[in-house]
């Protein structure tokens, strides 16, 4: 350009740097969760279609109504799916917590809150695995329903097979998360991040934690709520 | 590899050129492993990328030589072909299940592994970085991953050929119940098996490959390299990559059901199923229709992911080779962007006739025939360019106008195809093929040839043969069309596509002569085929030499390189871009490098 743009706006996309401001590896980060959207997307509009096509669906609050350690036939809808979900969501506090003390190269307060994520991770997916468990012990599984329909009729496998499935892919999104912030943990203890002078890698693994996070509350929605 | 030097890049221009230039000294003792094999240098994985498709588009091109051989020729027996196929053509004749496999494993391999890998794969990788000032790609180990997980996929893809039962069968969309019983046909057991793992796997591949072409151009252009100044095939392979990166997940959604339906007793796509001697199937309540949904909606921008980079590129060569500013620059970009949304909202007119509603149907009647606008704009435009031009006809300008006569023929059809009541008539047959082949197939083929001619200087430092390419464009051109334009007619007398004999319907007894004909065109343009292959591997190593940087008198930076340009593609400082890639015939100079500083008393575009 033979004159100085004036305008940030041009200058930003004249070329020499990154127009956001942010390195390339973020760049892939949104636009892999764009495409992981998508993903999700496709399975719950599936998922979607399918169930407005049949003529009964199970009562989410039937289903999903027991707790562990609880006394046989105690009815509790949801609560367990809640501590689960507020479990969740915690731990992506947790994680904005680290990503801020990583601003601040602050290398405790990201091993700290890290650490706190992690085991919210974990933590959800015992919650999930223990659910999964009991539902299979109720005779729930890929291509076998035994809930009932609203009305009493007999119901679609297509809820379980859903079910399954679609909490399936996201737990193991989240197994995937966990994985994730355990390398970051180790490369925070291992001083990687110090030595770099910055933190990105855990700005990244956050996006993708979110993201994980954000997901949930759809699949929540969908076979839990509605 | 420096990937730490390319991470910072963006944001400390200043310390890129150093960084690299540290890097570049690296790289001298290389081991034939690093530099060949496991290399991450964009433009050698350009070249795998090209080679593997090659082999690919040899394979998936013999394929259709072998089930044009049946079509041709229902009667005879070639006892030649029991030698290469063994039980599967017995007594010299191709069996109907052995036929089924050739064409579902023909259209794998040329959408996907060829078109898709073969073509984006080599000219995203060879042309980004070098065209928009870039030593590699943003992650280079990336980059080198997309490749092997391509090459992973080629391998289990190949490999399905070889199982007992034979390749997948039922079509190269994989639609169920073909696809999700393996009771259904031969090739639904272990063969629709392989074919999952080796598409999942070409999943992965795309989406490695396609994050690193988007970080890539929006993150690394050269000081000055605005977005509007970007060459267009840049452009063009940038909006690919976002197409694949949106619709490849939603066809791997697809997939993951298929694979449940196929193995843990769900019905995601089954519904009352009864098979002969089985009974009814217990798998009750999905929808056949589903997949098709998620199908298509990979499948329609797969058309344009196809054809977007071969349109970038013939853009850029027909205008250096009319010496004339590409016309409309702006509204190539426009239409391009037009192109890749609409990709999006057209996918249900490929199912007009499953049951569709009729009003659903007109909506995406009318979405579909929108594309035709943006369409028509690049077509004019592209005719513009070359209008009072001072053309150059090299081979790669001969295959991109070549290109554009193709896009013209094939985009018509569409028109006629994209209404739901003509489609009613049409749907499955002949005239659907002859659509697809010439609009996607051979003019991405074309493109692609176009790219190879045009940048073969670039990639290998050496000229192909002239002869031998005019010879090649010729053959493939008139061959394409002898081919492709007769199948309209059969296809508009109502001949349905994928049959394995013909000759047994009284209706279409008539075309008996044409079906042999359109054979023995095949066999000529595949021969040709062998022709350019041999042109291309001869001159790898026995090439006329390139002796001159820029023998194109070309503005855009790639010409800018050492001849045979080293991993950093540039000696010294990236250079700095003062100027859009299209000053051609600009203020009496025949073309000004992109490098150039705009003068004092220059007149502006």
């Amino acid at each position: 350009m033979a004159t100085t743009a004036t305008a940030p706006t041009t200058k930003s996309w004249s070329g020499g740097k990154s127009p956001f401001n942010v390195e390339y590896g973020k760049v892939m980060m949104w636009y892999f969760l764009m495409s992981d959207a998508f993903t999700f997307g496709a399975f719950l509009i599936s998922y979607g279609t399918i169930r407005f096509s049949t003529n009964g669906w199970p009562d989410p609050n039937e289903v999903f109504k027991s707790f562990p350690f609880a006394p046989e036939g105690m009815n509790a809808p949801l609560v367990f799916v809640s501590i689960m979900t507020f479990i969740l969501i915690i731990s992506s506090v947790t994680m904005v917590l680290a990503v801020q003390a990583g601003h601040n190269m602050d290398k405790k307060g990201v091993v700290k809150n890290l650490i706190w994520t992690i085991i919210g991770g974990i933590a959800f997916l015992s919650c999930q695995a223990w659910e999964w468990n009991h539902l299979h012990h109720e005779g729930a599984w890929w291509g076998s329903n035994p809930f009932l329909n609203h009305d009493g009729t007999a119901s679609s496998t297509n809820f379980t097979n859903y079910f399954f499935t679609i909490t399936g892919f996201h737990g193991f999104h989240v197994f995937s998360g966990v994985i994730i912030n355990i390398i970051m943990l180790i490369m925070a203890m291992t001083n990687k991040f110090e030595e770099r002078g910055h933190y990105l890698m855990i700005e990244k693994a956050g996006l993708y934690w979110h993201f994980v996070d954000l997901v949930w509350v759809f699949v929540f929605t969908c076979f839990y709520l509605i | 590899m420096s990937n730490e030097a390319v991470l910072h890049a963006p944001a400390e221009a200043g310390l890129h050129h150093e960084a690299h230039g540290d890097h570049h000294h690296e790289h001298h003792h290389e081991t034939f492993i690093s530099k060949y094999v496991f290399s991450m240098d964009h433009k050698m994985i350009a070249k795998q990328f090209l080679i593997t498709g090659m082999v690919w588009a040899v394979l998936g091109g013999l394929m259709s030589v072998l089930f044009r051989l049946q079509l041709g020729y229902p009667e005879a027996s070639f006892p030649w072909l029991e030698d290469i196929l063994g039980k599967w053509a017995e007594g010299g004749k191709i069996t109907p299940d052995a036929y089924y496999a050739l064409v579902t494993t023909h259209g794998t391999v040329l959408v996907f592994f060829v078109l898709t890998a073969g073509l984006s794969g080599t000219f995203a990788n060879f042309l980004i970085p070098l065209q928009i000032g870039a030593r590699d790609m943003a992650s280079p180990f990336m980059n080198m991953l997309s490749y092997w997980f391509f090459f992973a996929a080629s391998i289990v893809m190949l490999s399905s050929m070889f199982v007992e039962f034979g390749p997948f069968s039922g079509g190269w969309t994989a639609y169920p119940p073909l696809s999700a019983l393996a009771s259904a046909s031969p090739g639904s057991g272990t063969g629709m098996d392989l074919w999952l793992i080796a598409m999942a796997l070409f999943v992965v591949s795309s989406l490695l490959g396609g994050l690193n072409y988007i970080a890539t151009i929006l993150n690394m252009r050269t000081k000055g390299m605005s977005m509007t100044r970007l060459p267009l095939t840049i452009w063009a392979l940038f909006f690919t990559a976002v197409l694949g990166v949106l619709s490849f997940p939603v066809l791997f959604s697809g997939f993951i059901l298929l694979i449940f339906d196929r193995n843990f007793g769900t019905s995601f796509y089954l519904s009352d199923i009864f098979i002969n001697g089985v009974g009814a199937l217990p798998n009750e309540g999905g929808s056949a229709i589903l997949y098709q949904h998620l199908f298509w909606f990979l499948g329609h921008p797969e058309v344009y992911i196809i054809l977007l980079p071969a349109m970038g590129m013939a853009s850029e060569i027909l205008s250096v080779n009319s010496r004339k500013p590409i016309f409309g620059y702006m509204a190539m970009v426009g239409s391009l962007f037009a192109i890749a949304i609409l990709a999006f909202l057209v996918w249900a007119h490929h199912m007009f006739v499953t049951g569709l509603n009729p009003f659903l149907g007109s909506v995406f009647v009318l979405l579909t025939l929108l594309i035709a606008v943006p369409s028509a704009i690049k077509v004019f435009n592209w005719l513009t360019t070359l209008w009072r031009g001072n053309i150059r006809f090299t081979p790669g300008m001969m295959f991109s106008i070549g290109f554009v006569s193709l896009f013209i023929s094939g985009g018509l059809t569409g028109i006629w195809l994209g209404n739901s009541a003509l489609d009613i008539h049409l749907h499955d047959t002949y005239f659907v093929i002859a659509h697809f082949h010439i609009v996607m197939g051979v003019a991405s083929m074309f493109g692609m040839f176009a790219g190879i001619y045009h940048w073969f200087p670039k990639m290998y430092g050496r000229y192909m043969n002239n002869t031998l390419s005019y010879l090649h464009f010729w053959i493939t051109l008139a061959g394409a069309y002898m081919i492709f334009w007769p199948m309209h007619y059969q296809g508009l007398a109502g001949m349905p596509r994928r049959y394995y004999d013909y000759s047994v319907w009284e209706s279409f007894k008539q075309f008996a002569e044409l079906n042999r004909f359109i054979s023995t065109v095949a066999m000529i343009v595949f021969a040709a085929q062998l022709l350019f292959l041999f042109n291309f591997f001869y001159s790898v190593f026995k090439g006329r030499k390139v002796t001159t940087q820029n023998p194109y008198g070309s503005n855009t930076l790639e010409w800018t390189t050492p001849v045979n340009p080293g991993h950093g593609n540039w000696v010294g400082e990236i250079p700095e871009v003062h100027r859009w890639a299209y000053d051609y015939g600009k203020d009496g100079k025949e073309f000004i490098s992109q490098t150039t500083p705009v003068g004092a008393d220059e007149s502006s575009h």
